[in-house]
């Protein structure tokens, strides 16, 4: 029986977590990550969670440990943020290579040099070659739901790719508001027995994972990895389908649209900010202006296919990054570019709201409002700026 | 048989090949003088001085490397480096 | 009962015609923890010449399940290991890392301090040849005083590592050094380590021929020689108690060494080395032993 609690963000996740009974949990703190594995923490102490919690030295040791434990057959999760993720990143390329079916929370967060504990989405942007599953949420009710739905995308036969949960720092980590939690029957209903196939625990029948392959075979590997991913996309959508069988929730798969329907623009973007921009956008359709959003709930595999389909005939997409790719432009940006290449749409980019820089409906206001004037002007190339960039601060000419 | 998603790879032996190849001596075993101590068999790093059901020691040529461990090991000086021909 | 030869188990778990050179100490080391665990164990094994040794996919040589993993995360990853196998209630298998002198005195020592620290039940074992093989000689923590690598073109001049020192400053129920010179001492040991539960340490020196620049043929002798002149002490620490073992009994008298040049003038590394610089080793040999003869005592 579903029961609705007042849970911020990070606490959200802790208790999907708990749900989906991980076997091995490793855990460090980093903020604004830490309150997850706390959480986690008081569960397993207090044997609400039947788990090994391994209080690892480092971030790179979590990821390490989830390694060896998911190899040997146990269900896994750990949670980081910011300069943990990058500290773990070859880790992170080991456990997509060892096609393991880790889940894993990342709190995103802004990068060092200089510090920040605020949230741009820099740090999960760069794990997106890695062969992880990436997804985002908008608000807490989505990170529970999307922890959960992980460990039945990763743990699909045709998958077997390790997920990670992206949610904003503060904005959901640790905002409160009201989420409906499952129970753990239905829970241990939606997903599958944790298989106990290990390739490691056979002594009759010894093998070997990841010694040297020459140029021959290596290759081969990696397209396995895209190969999953394909698959990855369908089983995302029907995973959701089932999903709104079971709570009535459904947020349409890779890409959520709000809106769309007979809009000139739409707006393309990931995260917490999301909400922001769909109260500018409902505000904007009472001024007459045709405007819709799509959400990226997954970056990887990323929805070409989605965004081709709802982004054919528009007179502009606009995509609004949390962080930038130096020398190039916004990640999404580049990437929503790529795969609309074959239309002629107009895409603007704009990067905004690094390291936290608050970006609210106004702001959004004012980057539609921009590239409709833009559009009347004539001015219809696309390309990508920054928004917002203090000018007296960094002493622009 | 279906290609495995993760390299996963099985034991054999010649996982390089015949390692034999290598060699520039070979041990050649004096059997008057051998007393089945099995240090050779003990010694050898690659496994290629084989223990017999009775404890007797055969050099497996196909994977001897000819490092001489054996031979400088043995108590009672039953092993030979003998130049490859 | 002691190990004898004929005791020893006769499987193999180190298949021959393997990627290892000629008189390899790992290799050998390798095929004695088989022996010693009989197959009852998951391999964990870094960036390190045991990655090669294996071969190259589809093959191995290895008959024990084996996880390669990245350099640093060894102790790391065999915690999470064994703790999957507790919570799945898999018993009677090992977990063990078998790690290089760089992968556990430099990169890996972080997650093997941690490991110990929280007392994870594993067995580490470090192989040490003291230098970098794998990527043709470069220094490593472990790379004694004086010795040539090629970041050390004039020989190195800080002295090894004191790793088991180290290991036994972390409290654990067991902490052993051996050498490949004394192979059943190797296998008791591992047996008598897997005997506790939490992390133990066994650090095996491992001469190798290579890297050391000596006959192929010596390794098992210069295994012996670095015990018998001190350079190399024989000893464990099983709950919290010191014990020497084998020929490193006798040693604490000073004049029953063999000496440290007898060690030295034995090894390419060591050809640069001036009277002064063996006097160096020598004070070091004594030191370490004036340690040993402290925690005699105590």
């Amino acid at each position: 029986m579903a029961r609705l609690a007042v849970l911020a963000g990070n606490y959200a996740v802790a208790h999907a977590v708990k749900l989906c009974r991980p076997h091995v949990i490793a855990a460090y703190p980093i903020t604004p990550q830490t309150s997850i594995v706390e959480k986690i923490a008081e569960f397993v102490e207090r044997r609400e969670l039947d788990a090994k919690y391994i209080r690892v030295e480092s971030e790179h040791s979590a990821m390490a440990a989830l390694i060896g434990a998911s190899a040997a057959g146990a269900r896994t999760f750990t949670a980081t943020s910011s300069q943990g993720l990058l500290y773990m990143h070859e880790a992170v390329w080991a456990a997509a290579g060892a096609r393991l079916p880790i889940v894993m929370a990342v709190v995103t967060r802004a990068i060092f040099p200089p510090w920040s504990i605020w949230t741009d989405h820099s740090d999960l942007l760069a794990q997106r070659d890695t062969g992880w599953i990436i997804a985002m949420a908008e608000d807490n009710q989505e990170a529970f739901d999307l922890v959960i739905q992980a460990y039945r995308i990763a743990e699909d036969e045709g998958v077997l790719l390790p997920v990670m949960v992206g949610l904003d720092a503060f904005l959901l980590s640790h905002t409160a508001t009201p989420v409906e939690l499952l129970s753990q029957e239905e829970v241990d209903g939606f997903l599958p027995p944790r298989r106990s196939f290990s390739f490691l625990l056979d002594v009759e029948r010894p093998v070997t994972m990841g010694n040297v392959a020459f140029p021959d075979h290596y290759m081969e590997f990696r397209y396995m990895i895209e190969e999953a991913m394909r698959r990855a996309r369908e089983v995302i959508r029907r995973v959701d389908e089932e999903y709104r069988e079971l709570t009535g929730r459904c947020y349409g798969g890779l890409v959520e649209r709000y809106r769309c329907g007979g809009a000139d623009v739409v707006v393309v973007l990931m995260g917490a900010w999301a909400g922001d921009a769909k109260e500018c956008v409902d505000r904007l359709w009472e001024e007459g202006y045709r405007v819709g959003v799509a959400r990226l709930r997954f970056v990887r595999p990323f929805p070409c296919e989605e965004l081709r389909e709802l982004c054919a005939g528009r007179r502009a997409v606009i995509v609004v990054d949390r962080s930038a790719s130096f020398g190039s432009a916004g990640v999404l940006f580049t990437e929503v570019s790529s795969a609309l290449q074959q239309l002629s749409v107009t895409v603007r980019g704009f990067v905004a709201g690094l390291g936290g820089r608050d970006v609210g409906a106004e702001d959004f206001e004012v980057m539609v409002k921009r590239v409709y004037s833009d559009l009347e002007e004539g001015r219809t190339e696309s390309g990508a700026e920054w928004y917002g960039v203090r000018k007296e601060v960094v002493g622009c000419r | 048989m279906s290609r495995p998603l993760v390299p996963i790879s099985t034991p054999c032996e010649g996982a390089v090949g015949k390692t034999g190849f290598w060699r520039t001596f070979r041990p050649v075993i004096d059997r008057s003088r051998c007393v089945r101590c099995l240090l050779c068999w003990l010694y050898c790093p690659e496994g290629a001085i084989v223990r017999t059901e009775d404890d007797d020691v055969v050099v497996n040529y196909d994977y001897c490397k000819g490092c001489g461990i054996c031979a400088n090991e043995c108590p009672r000086g039953a092993i030979s480096m003998v130049r490859e021909g | 009962m002691p190990l004898t030869v004929k005791s020893l188990p006769r499987e193999e778990y180190l298949l021959p015609g393997n990627a290892s050179c000629p008189g390899c100490p790992a290799a050998l080391g390798l095929r004695m923890l088989g022996k010693a665990l009989e197959g009852k164990a998951i391999l964990v094994v870094p960036a390190s010449c045991t990655s090669i040794i294996q071969g190259p996919y589809p093959r191995t040589s290895v008959r024990l399940p084996l996880l390669n993993v990245i350099f640093a995360s060894a102790a790391a990853t065999a915690s999470g290991i064994a703790a999957a196998l507790e919570a799945l209630g898999k018993k009677g298998v090992h977990v063990v890392c078998w790690c290089g002198d760089g992968g556990t005195v430099d990169i890996g020592l972080q997650a093997l301090s941690g490991a110990a620290e929280r007392g994870d039940n594993i067995l580490y074992i470090c192989y040490d040849n003291e230098a970098y093989m794998n990527t043709g000689i470069q220094r490593s923590g472990s790379t004694p005083y004086g010795a040539w690598t090629t970041t050390t073109v004039l020989g190195k001049r800080r002295h090894k590592k004191n790793m088991p020192k180290i290991m036994a400053a972390h409290d654990l129920p067991y902490v052993a050094t051996a050498s490949i010179g004394y192979p059943l001492d190797f296998v008791e040991k591992v047996r008598r380590a897997v005997r506790h539960r939490g992390l133990k340490y066994i650090h095996l020196l491992a001469p190798c021929p290579v890297g050391w620049r000596f006959p192929p043929s010596k390794t098992i002798e210069m295994g012996r020689l670095a015990v018998l002149t001190g350079m190399w002490p024989l000893y464990e620490v099983e709950e919290g108690e010191f014990r020497l073992t084998g020929p490193s009994r006798a040693l604490l008298d000073k004049g029953r060494r063999r000496p440290v040049a007898e060690y030295v003038r034995a090894q390419g590394r060591f050809a640069h080395l001036t009277d002064e610089d063996i006097r160096e080793l020598e004070r070091y040999v004594d030191r370490l032993w004036e340690d040993i003869r402290r925690m005699l005592s105590s």
